[in-house]
Order: structure tokens, then sequence, then C-alpha cells
């Protein structure tokens, strides 16, 4: 007879606990030990750390001079950076040429800046709409005459003695805020249905694509005196201002395209059956939430921008970088091994911390928006 | 109120301006003819701007002398060359560091995206944090700080640090030994090219009898096997020689390395593979981790270093012992050694047996310069070394987009249907996230071709510097040298867009 049924006649053995899921000893195996490749890679890792920190550290603050050092002390060989000879160009990093008892104006310019675009960005503050319509059209016009003077008995300050953040900042909020409308402009004129502006949006922004900013500005320095009329004269930093905009309308454009697509016919239909005007479905209906789609990709052409300005120099701008260099180039009272590398490292150091707060809150404003996908 | 007949449902009549179609064509109408008038207006001024500084126009200038210098170019150049050579200098230049900052770029990027992925906490946080900071400070200043900071505070000429291999690194840049190969050695070459197909064919071959009958040819079993145990001889030797001739340097280690490493050989022929696999990956690793850390920390006593790397590899060694134990037997695997063994081994047989020679020009330091060798200037360095570190972060961000777009339940799919772990990334994960990754990959690349025009700003004589910078200051026609220069980009960018659209077409997901 053969025994087609089992049944367990015996307890099986206790098995171990479980291995914890919490605690230190947990989150090492977990994150570093799991495998002996995790292992290999984990103490790989560890010797890179023990490689580039120490000198590192080293570097930037252990052996380096700090503000109030001399340049004697920066000639060391023992030391490292050099942080004296920034503090003493600050004022240059920062203004460029501006007279320096005239430097009040630009920090009132920076601090009513600050003051409208936090609440601005905080989204719990009230009085949105005002305080856009300040920041937008008040506070240009407060800054224009602030800056360049001329007017109210203010000393007149030619843009040629601007210079440093100041430019840096001044180029990257006029190209980001004002090749926004141009882009979606564009973007709209690419969807037309009427040929010819649709042929003109296509091969503006293709064309301005295709080429480097470099020879956009470069364009903007040697031709446009030759586009103009006799005699006329262009503002460098207006050179630079038009064509940083213009070479960032086009990728708004593609952007803001991108997020056009992504809308669905029905809601074109939806807003047409309404009887609304073009303008008004536009407004209404659909750039509202083609917008929200390519926040990301906005914000990733704002820190791009960012970024670029530093290739005003072209035109003869000084801005924070070429501040930085000039002063690197020239300062021969602070002339030593790693000065160089201390104004660069500054310099970086400002780029990087715009930059990555950028990334930070338009991150942290996907997550508020993504409202209607979150479930 | 009005009664509406039934059956009279035309539009209702609308003014003449409101018809949508009369005021397209007006609008249309009314754009073209502001475009026309402001282009009217631009040449006219143009036209007289032109007349008054006494230039003039035209494209014949091509065919003139240049008449200045150029520091680095691919092909001969002097200041009789004519524009259009120079043109071709300035595109070569562009076209050279934007390949070479595409290959490295591609390579470092693809390792920190996967690394970013990583389980490992320290491995991502570091891919993590090197994206982070790159791709956040302006490639200009990057690129100054290589070149300034960097390379042009390295000593003078007369102080030339020394690099392995005959490479001297000063102040003027990098020199290196120039390969001067003879004329038989273009045999070489071309029996590395026949190698090539004949393993490509072999390969193709084992693999479509494989998918047809399930198993590899029975012709190749035999000489796979001997492959294998002939590169890993070969391998161990390498490693043991090494070992045994620079890091513990014992008489006669060239007979001790060879009977180690051919009992090694014997034995990956047995039933102990594994073991004998794992001893050639200990051999390697400890060979390459001592090396490296010797490089890393020199003031450590090099008996720590050893057994750090000894440690390591031993680590490295259990790893791939356990793999291979798991593994199916030889006949079951592809060929790969074979393959190996063809593509090396022919050609350096060519080579002994035609008696060619390669023999390299070495940089010798005279009195003021060195002579000979081949001299990468320091500008070349910084932005071949700025562009591929500055994008290679950009391509990390769009790998890891890439991988972690391919749904989760792919990979369970793919597990569940027992595919290894190398199996169900290479025929499932990575098919699918190349899709996603390759379009802006592409543009990264054109990215990067574009950014190769801020060489000009430390000096390197690429397409815009030449042609932009030297050329219109010295010929004065503006905005010839500008049309041309933006024609070529234009190219560049449609060919890339052309590239990309017939890869899109190809791998595009076949819908209903």
């Amino acid at each position: 007879m053969t025994n087609i049924a089992y049944v367990r006649s015996d307890f099986s053995e206790a098995r171990a606990a479980p291995r914890s899921t919490t605690g230190v000893g947990a989150w090492l195996h977990k994150n570093l030990f799991a495998t002996s490749t995790d292992a290999v890679l984990t103490l790989l890792g560890a010797l890179f750390l023990l490689w580039v920190l120490p000198p590192l550290v080293n570097f930037l603050f252990i052996h380096a001079v700090g503000i109030n050092g001399t340049v004697e002390e920066c000639r060391l060989e023992t030391s490292g950076a050099c942080w004296a000879y920034v503090w003493s160009e600050m004022e240059f990093f920062i203004y460029g040429f501006y007279d320096i008892p005239e430097v009040w104006r630009p920090n009132i310019v920076f601090a009513l800046g600050a003051l409208l675009l936090v609440p601005l960005l905080i989204p719990r503050v009230p009085f949105k709409r005002a305080n856009a319509l300040l920041l937008l059209i008040a506070f240009p016009v407060i800054s224009y005459y602030l800056l360049a003077g001329g007017a109210f008995g203010l000393k007149p300050m030619p843009t040629e003695k601007w210079g440093g953040l100041l430019v840096t900042l001044i180029i990257s909020a006029v190209g980001i805020i004002v090749s926004f409308p141009l882009g979606i402009i564009l973007a709209l004129g690419r969807q037309s249905k009427m040929p010819v502006i649709k042929v003109l949006c296509i091969a503006f922004i293709e064309l301005i694509r295709a080429v480097p900013l470099i020879t956009i500005l470069f364009m903007a320095s040697i031709m446009l005196p030759l586009f103009m009329p006799q005699g006329t004269t262009v503002d460098k930093l207006l050179r630079a201002l038009v064509g940083v905009t213009l070479f960032s309308a086009a990728y708004v454009a593609e952007i803001v395209r991108g997020g056009l697509q992504a809308i669905p016919r029905g809601q074109y239909e939806a807003a047409a059956s309404l009887g609304l005007s073009y303008w008004k479905q536009m407004y209404f209906i659909i750039l509202p939430q083609a917008l929200k789609h390519v926040i990301p990709g906005i914000v990733n052409n704002a820190i791009a921008l960012f970024k670029d300005t530093s290739l005003v120099y072209i035109v003869g701008m000084k801005d924070l970088l070429e501040a930085v260099k000039t002063k690197n180039d020239t300062a021969l009272e602070w002339q030593s091994a790693n000065t160089p590398t201390t104004g660069y490292i500054f310099a970086a150091m400002v780029f990087w911390s715009f930059c990555f707060s950028m990334s930070r809150y338009s991150m942290y404003m996907e997550r508020r928006l993504n409202t209607g996908y979150k479930r | 109120m009005t009664i509406r007949e039934l059956g009279r449902d035309t539009a209702p009549r609308m003014s003449f301006f409101n018809d949508p179609v009369i005021r397209g064509i007006i609008y249309q109408v009314v754009v073209a003819a502001l475009l026309l008038a402001f282009v009217y207006w631009v040449i006219g001024n143009t036209a007289a701007n032109l007349a008054a500084q006494k230039k003039t126009n035209g494209f014949d200038f091509l065919w003139k002398t240049a008449g200045f210098d150029i520091s680095f170019a691919l092909m001969p150049w002097s200041r009789a060359s004519y524009y259009w050579e120079a043109l071709v200098v300035g595109i070569t230049n562009t076209l050279l560091v934007a390949f070479i900052g595409v290959v490295f770029a591609t390579m470092l990027g693809f390792t920190i995206g996967i690394a970013r992925l990583s389980s490992n906490f320290i491995i991502a946080r570091l891919a993590a944090v090197y994206i982070e900071t790159i791709r956040n400070i302006p490639l200009l200043l990057q690129l100054f700080f290589w070149y300034f900071a960097v390379l042009k505070t390295m000593p003078s000429v007369r102080q030339s640090i020394a690099l392995p291999f005959d490479a001297f690194i000063n102040q003027r840049g990098i020199m290196v030994p120039r390969p001067t190969p003879d004329q038989e050695f273009a045999w070489v070459m071309v029996a590395l090219v026949g190698a090539l197909i004949v393993a490509v064919a072999i390969g193709g071959w084992a693999a479509r009898v494989r998918t047809r009958t399930g198993r590899y040819p029975s012709q190749i079993v035999w000489p796979s096997k001997v492959a294998d145990a002939v590169v890993t001889f070969l391998v161990a030797f390498l490693a043991l020689a090494l070992l045994l001739g620079l890091v513990f340097p014992i008489a006669s280690f060239v007979v001790v390395s060879a009977v180690i490493a051919a009992a090694v050989a014997l034995g990956s022929l047995t039933r102990y593979a594994a073991i004998a696999k794992g001893a050639v990956t200990f051999f390697v690793s400890f060979v390459l981790f001592n090396a490296l850390l010797g490089f890393m920390f020199g003031w450590v006593p090099s008996l720590v270093v050893s057994l750090v790397s000894a440690l390591t590899a031993l680590v490295v060694a259990q790893v791939v012992y356990a793999n291979t134990a798991n593994r199916p037997p030889s006949d079951a695997r592809f060929p790969l050694a074979l393959l190996v063994l063809i593509i090396v081994g022919v050609p350096a047989l060519v080579y002994w047996a035609t008696d060619a020679s390669l023999a390299f020009e070495v940089p010798v330091l005279e009195r003021f310069n060195f002579k000979g060798g081949l001299q990468l200037p320091p500008e070349f360095i910084a932005l071949a070394f700025g562009l591929t570190i500055y994008t290679a972060s950009f391509i990390a961000e769009t790998v890891r987009a890439g991988i972690l777009a391919v749904n989760r339940g792919q990979t369970e799919a793919a597990q569940s249907l027992g595919l290894k772990d190398g199996d169900r990334l290479r025929l499932v994960i990575v098919p699918q996230a190349m899709r996603v990754i390759v379009p802006p990959l592409t543009s990264q690349y054109l990215n990067l071709t574009k950014n190769s025009s801020l060489g000009a700003a430390i000096g390197y004589p690429e397409l815009f510097n030449v042609f932009g910078g030297t050329s219109i200051s010295q010929s004065g026609r503006a905005i010839e040298c500008m049309a041309i220069i933006m024609v070529v980009y234009l190219t560049f960018s449609l060919i890339t867009s052309a590239i990309m659209n017939w890869y899109n077409g190809r791998v595009r997901l076949v819908e209903r």
C-alpha cells in the first residue's frame, strides 16, 4: 500500500528570529554591507573620501588664511585658501566699478528685491497679486532710477560702472522674467494654424537653439551697432540683455510647447465650445494646465540662464565671474599661488548657492502643485 | 420671440472682419509686411554703416591669405594659409574636442548615473554630491578653474613633473610619446580588423545556432574551453609577474609566475574551476588595488597598503568565486574567451611574424622646451576636461531618469521568468531605458558641441575662436564670418536631430 497522504508527525524546528530591520546595525547592513560587492564598494568609497577630504578641509579651512590675514601669510608655502583676498576685494566682486559712496543704492535694490521676492515664494503669505504687481512693475522702475541715477538728485551712474554680482543678478532676473512671456508667445505661434506666423516662429526658435549663446552675444556686440541707423549707440548692458533674453525665449518656447502638447485635445475643444475667444481659451483653460506641467523645465532653464550670464564678458560686461578673473589677473598686491584658486572657489560658491536653491525650490513647488495626479 | 424655421441651419452671417479665415489672412499679411519692412530697414542701415566705414563685403576673402598663427591644428597651418583653411582648422578642432568630450562624458556619466541609483549609501551619496556640485556651477567658471588655477600653475618646463610611460606635465601642457609605426605595422592593423570581423561572425553564428537548437555548436565547445584556459593563463601570468616583479620582488619571478599561472589555468579546466577563477581574480585585483592605493596614499607605509589591498582583493575574489560556482557549465556559456583570444592573438601573431615594430618617439627635455613626442596644449586639456566633467553630470541625470522610467513591474516580471540579474538588465531593463535615455542624451551631445565654443575664452582655437575672433579682426568681414559660423553650427544641429529622429523611429513602441 502506497502512502499517498503526507501528514506531519513532528514539529518543525523553530526558525531564528528575523534580522532586525531597525537600528544602527540594520541600517549599516542594509546600506553598506548588504552583499560582499557592497562591502568592497563601501571600502573603496571610504578610501576615496579619506583621500579627498583631508586635503580639501586643510585647504579650505585649517591652513586657510582668514579674512583678517595678510598677503604675506597667503604667500607662505604651507598656507591654503586666501580668504583675506576675497574679503578685501568683496566690494568689486559685488558692485564692480560702482562708486563706493553710492553703494547704498544697489544695497537698497537688493533689499527691496529680497523683501518683495520672499513673500511671493512662500505660499501662505497673502496678497500675491499685489505683491507680484509690485515686484514686476514698480520694482524695476524704482531699481532703474536708483541704480542709474540722473533723476531725483541722484548722481548719474553709467552702466559701464555696474559690475560683479549686481550685473549677474540684473541680467539673469531680466532674462528670466522677460523671456517667459516671449517664450509663451513663440510657443503659441509655433502651434498656430497661420502658416506665415508658424514658419517665422519655427525659424526663430530653431536658429537660436542651434547656435551657442556666445555667438548670439557676439552678434549683439558687433552686429547690433551695424544694424542700427548711423550714430546710434546701444548700451552694453542692453546688448547683453537683448542677447540673453532672445536666447532664453527660444528655449522657454520649446519647454512650453511640450506642456501645450501634453494637454488633451478635449480641453481645447471644451474651451472652444464655451465660446471663448482664442486668447481667453489660452489664458483661462490651456496655459494654466500647460504651465503647471512644465515648471521643472522652466526652472531648469532659469538655472541654465543664471549660469550662462557668465558669458556676458563677450560684450564687455564685468559680471561676477569676470570681476573675479580681472582681480585674479590684475591685483598684484594679492598675488600668490593660491589667490586665483580662492577667487574661483568663491565665485563657484556664489553661483552654486543661487542655482542650488532654485532647484530645491522648484522641487518643493512641484510637490505642491502636483494636485491633480496625487492619489 | 422669433421663431426659426426648421431646415435653415446655415451659419449665421458675420461681418467681413469677424470671419476667422479673413482675419487670419490679415494678421499674416500684417506680420509679413512688418518683417519685410524691418529687414529692409536693417539692410539699409548696414549698407550705410559699411559704406561709412569704407568696408567691402562678400565671401571672396575666403581665398585670401589669412596671415595669422593658430596655436593648435590637426593639419599643416602657416601664416600663408587661406581663410577657408582657417575655417577647416576651426571645424576640425571643434569636432576633435567634442568627440573626445562625448566619449569620456558618456563613460563617466553612465557610471555616475548608475552609481547614484546604487543601494550602497556611500556610493550613491558620492554620485549625488558630484552631480549637484558640478551642474550648479557655470561651465565657464570650471574652464577658468582648470586652465588658470590648475594647469597654468603647473611647474615651468624645466621642472616638469614626470608621469609614468615617459609622459610629462608642465605649464605648456602634457607631453606624451608619439607612436611611430613602421611599414609592416600596417599588416598588424589589417590583421586586427580581420580578426574583429571573424570574431563577430563566429559570435553571431554561435548565438544563432544556440537560439535555434538550444545549445552552442559542438565545433566551438572545445576551442572555447582551450581559449578559456589560455586567457586565464595569460591574465594570471601578467598579474603575478607584476606582483612578484614589482611589488614583492623575488628572483626568477618569471618562472614562478608561469608555473603558478599554468597550475591555475589547468585547474580552471577541472571541476575546481571556481577556485581557479577566484585565484585569478585575487591576483588581478591585488595588483590593481595595490597600484591605486599606493598612488592615493603615498605617505602610508607600503606594508599597510599591501595589507589593505590584499584584504579587499580577497573579498572581491570571494564574490567572483561564489558567482562562478553558481554558473552553468562552460559549454552553455557564450564563448567570450575564444573571441577575445582571436582579436588579441591574431594581430600579435602577425606582429611577431612580420617583424613589425611600433616605436615610440619619447619627448625629451632640451634647453628651453620639449622636443619630439605629442604635445597636448593646456587649452585643449582644460577644455576637454571641463566639458567631460560638466556634461557627465547632465548625462548621469539622464541615465538615472531613464532607468527609473522603466516600470518596477518589468523587473518583477523578468525575475518571475527566472532571468538572472545580468540577463534581466541586458534583455529587459536596458533596452527600455535606452528608449528614454537616447533623445536627451543626443541633445546633451549637441550641447557639449555648442559649449565647446567656450574654448574661445581660454584660447583654444576652435571654430568660434578662429573664425569669429581672429578672422573677423583680420578680415573685417564680420557679417560673412558670423553667417558661416551659424551655418556650421546649424548643420551640426540638423545632423544630430536627423540621427535622433532615425533612432527614435527605430526604437519606437510599435502601436496599433
